[in-house]
């Protein structure tokens, strides 16, 4: 794992003592609000309805063991004793108080974190795969690159007053865990006929109040360009994108008012005079770095206990069938910890789990931990005879939930529970989902569903990349629930489609049960998914499930 | 003026939603808070709370009506704010019982 040199280091602790300072000053009166608002949304500070919300980093979602533990540590002195893991990897205290901030900055130091840049017009924390570096379609780690980008971006002068915020996300598989067709820059890893591996390169993609999916400038990018590119598709942005309108500016509308022909000239462009600059300090650096991100060693050891276990108990075997992704080295496995538990707040983890995940970790897990966009904590390398007594441990601490994929495993944003922005509340409506079909017994026979929530056209909560959309909206001073069908935030991206009048917070969980009902009896069989029979049959049967009563009226 | 209306903002400390007294207090409880029917009147109490930086942070004039024990919101995201997040039992719907 990446460990932060001396000048990381400095600079971290340097603006610990900046903001510290700064905090100094607003308390005493010498820095108004309007002064001190910027400064604090530089440090990851939000005031939100009920408090202020402090949201660090997790670059592209890899946590050490003891980075954990001390996210527990901060939960437990100055927060209540949890944490919210984010969409974009990051986790948030929700009830910091404003004196409390730079102590807390300063033990996220202690551990090599910040929440530097997880606001404002920059370049936002990098996000990445979470198998990376495990996952068995791997064509190489990504975190290496990613690392790169954030030493780049952090502090870049050019680029700390884009026209807006700016997203990058990474892949090292041509397999899309990351959504990366959903970001500002998107970069999936595939190789080029002489297998050598590179990128595809994705710009314009977004979601919010103009969801775009991104679209490809560069087919195949040699990885040693990687810099001086993403160079130039930021500085044809910053200058390109317009700053007149707030809801224009993102580089998605920079590239559908230009035209995607258009960019790509600029950008080539910029690149051939980047490209001359750069001396390959870039590449000795991503050399130095790629030490960091060694695999692990590997152990070999007999699994027959492992499939004995599975044999003798039916909740783990069901718990393996769901959690479990295939990973690069025999005998190991990707362990995916469901931070989802019916009913329980969708990426809420309390200061024990983490504890306990942080204990896996070191104990089970070469020490590593992953968060991922889906709002879930990740054992990157677990070996096959030590699963057992990983699960055993989970199910002590309440994280043993058996249903990553399916459609507990709800994405919610925080919506008006905490977010000052949200017209309507997230997740009250996961929660009932999740606990509904629990009830049902259904979710292992209704397969892959990815259900995402959002509380806001911002669209935290990817609703439209979700196979069903949620977005709850402020209908006349009522919360009301719009659905989206159809949304894919893999590699076969595709925006939800509207699927026609909402509804309000009582309808809304039955709508969704009418639907996926609806959808057992329209499916082909058993193997055909919610996303594979919408698209086979498009929106039709399922408006009329939706809307029985609008079906009938239509009949007569 | 449509709706009468509440003075209301985030403390600076500690974040969380607080309201305009008549007396010139700010409190934690909705229902002490100040109810202003005449658009002039909101007007001078709006420059009172903005005058209070080292208090108050983002101050705004909130929809109400009259209650039984004194103004209430009138729109949900008002509500939530006097009593804090629905998924756990945290902030004024602790606090203040
Ligand atoms: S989608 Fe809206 S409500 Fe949800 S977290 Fe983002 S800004 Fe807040």
């Amino acid at each position: 794992m990446y460990s932060y040199n001396d000048f990381d280091e400095a600079f971290v602790r340097e603006r610990v003592a900046q903001f510290s300072a700064q905090v100094e000053r607003r308390i005493d009166g010498s820095l108004t609000e309007d002064e001190f608002k910027p400064l604090r949304l530089m440090n990851g500070l939000y005031l939100q309805l009920h408090a202020y919300m402090l949201r660090v980093a997790v670059p592209y979602g890899t946590l050490s063991a003891p980075q954990m533990r001390q996210l527990a540590y901060i939960a437990d002195t100055w927060d209540k004793g949890y944490g919210h893991f984010t969409t974009r990897q990051n986790i948030q205290y929700n009830w910091p108080e404003l004196k409390d901030v730079p102590a807390m900055l300063s033990a996220l130091a202690d551990v090599g974190m910040h929440a530097i840049q997880t606001s404002g017009n920059t370049i936002r924390n990098v996000t990445a795969d979470q198998f990376a570096g495990a996952a068995a379609d791997e064509i190489e780690d990504p975190r290496p690159v990613a690392e790169l980008l954030r030493q780049w971006s952090t502090d870049h002068p050019e680029f700390q007053f884009l026209p807006r915020k700016f997203k990058i996300a990474v892949t090292g598989s041509s397999t899309d865990r990351a959504v990366t067709k959903a970001h500002d820059i998107g970069l999936r890893m595939v190789r080029n006929d002489a297998g050598e591996p590179g990128f595809e390169v994705i710009i314009g993609g977004g979601l919010g109040r103009t969801p775009m999916v991104g679209k490809i400038v560069r087919d195949f990018l040699p990885k040693a360009d990687l810099l001086p590119y993403c160079e130039a598709i930021v500085s044809v942005y910053n200058v390109l994108g317009r700053r007149d309108n707030k809801y224009k500016a993102r580089i998605k509308i920079t590239v559908h008012e230009n035209g995607l022909d258009v960019m790509r000239d600029k950008i080539e462009a910029a690149f051939a005079e980047k490209k001359a600059q750069f001396d390959g300090v870039d590449q000795e650096m991503l050399a130095e770095i790629e030490q960091h991100f060694a695999a692990p060693a590997f152990k070999t050891a007999d699994t027959s206990g492992y499939e004995a276990a599975r044999l003798a108990n039916p909740a783990f075997r069901s718990w393996t069938d769901t959690n479990l992704a295939a990973h690069r080295a025999d005998g190991y496995s990707i362990v995916s910890i469901s931070i989802k538990k019916h009913g329980a707040t969708p990426g809420d983890a309390t200061s024990d789990q983490m504890g306990v995940m942080a204990d896996l970790a070191e104990k089970y897990g070469h020490g590593e931990l992953r968060i991922s966009h889906e709002q879930n904590v990740i054992l990157p390398h677990v070996h096959q005879s030590d699963l057992h007594a990983v699960y055993s441990a989970l199910r002590a601490a309440d994280l043993a939930t058996a249903n990553i994929g399916l459609i507990s495993d709800i994405i919610a944003c925080p919506g008006m529970d905490y977010c000052a922005l949200a017209t309507a509340r997230s997740i009250p409506v996961a929660q009932e989902i999740a606990e509904r079909f629990d009830e049902l017994k259904l979710e292992h026979e209704v397969g892959p569903l990815k259900i995402k929530i959002s509380g806001c056209i911002n669209a935290c909560g990817h609703h439209h990349v979700g196979h069903i959309g949620i977005l709850g909206l402020d209908r006349a001073g009522v919360e009301s629930y719009q659905i989206t069908l159809g949304g894919s935030g893999m590699e076969d991206a595709t925006i939800g489609e509207r699927a026609g009048r909402g509804f309000s917070a009582d309808e809304i969980v039955p709508a969704i049960e009418r639907l996926v009902l609806g959808y057992l009896d329209l499916r082909h069989d058993a193997d055909e998914t919610f996303l594979e029979a919408y698209r086979r049959l498009g929106a039709a049967p399922f408006k009329a499930v939706l809307y029985p009563s609008d079906a009938k009226a239509d009949a007569a | 003026m449509k709706s009468p209306q509440v003075i209301t903002a985030n403390a600076l400390l500690e974040g969380d939603a607080i309201w305009l007294t008549e007396d010139d207090r700010w409190t934690r409880d909705m229902a002490e808070a100040e109810l202003i029917e005449h658009e002039a009147h909101g007007a001078i109490r709006m420059l009172f709370a903005q005058s209070q930086p080292s208090v108050a942070v983002g101050v705004y004039l909130a929809d109400a009506k009259p209650g039984a024990n004194g103004p209430e919101p009138t729109h949900f995201r008002e509500t939530f704010r006097t009593r804090g997040p629905s998924n756990y039992a945290h902030g004024k719907q602790v606090e203040l019982s």
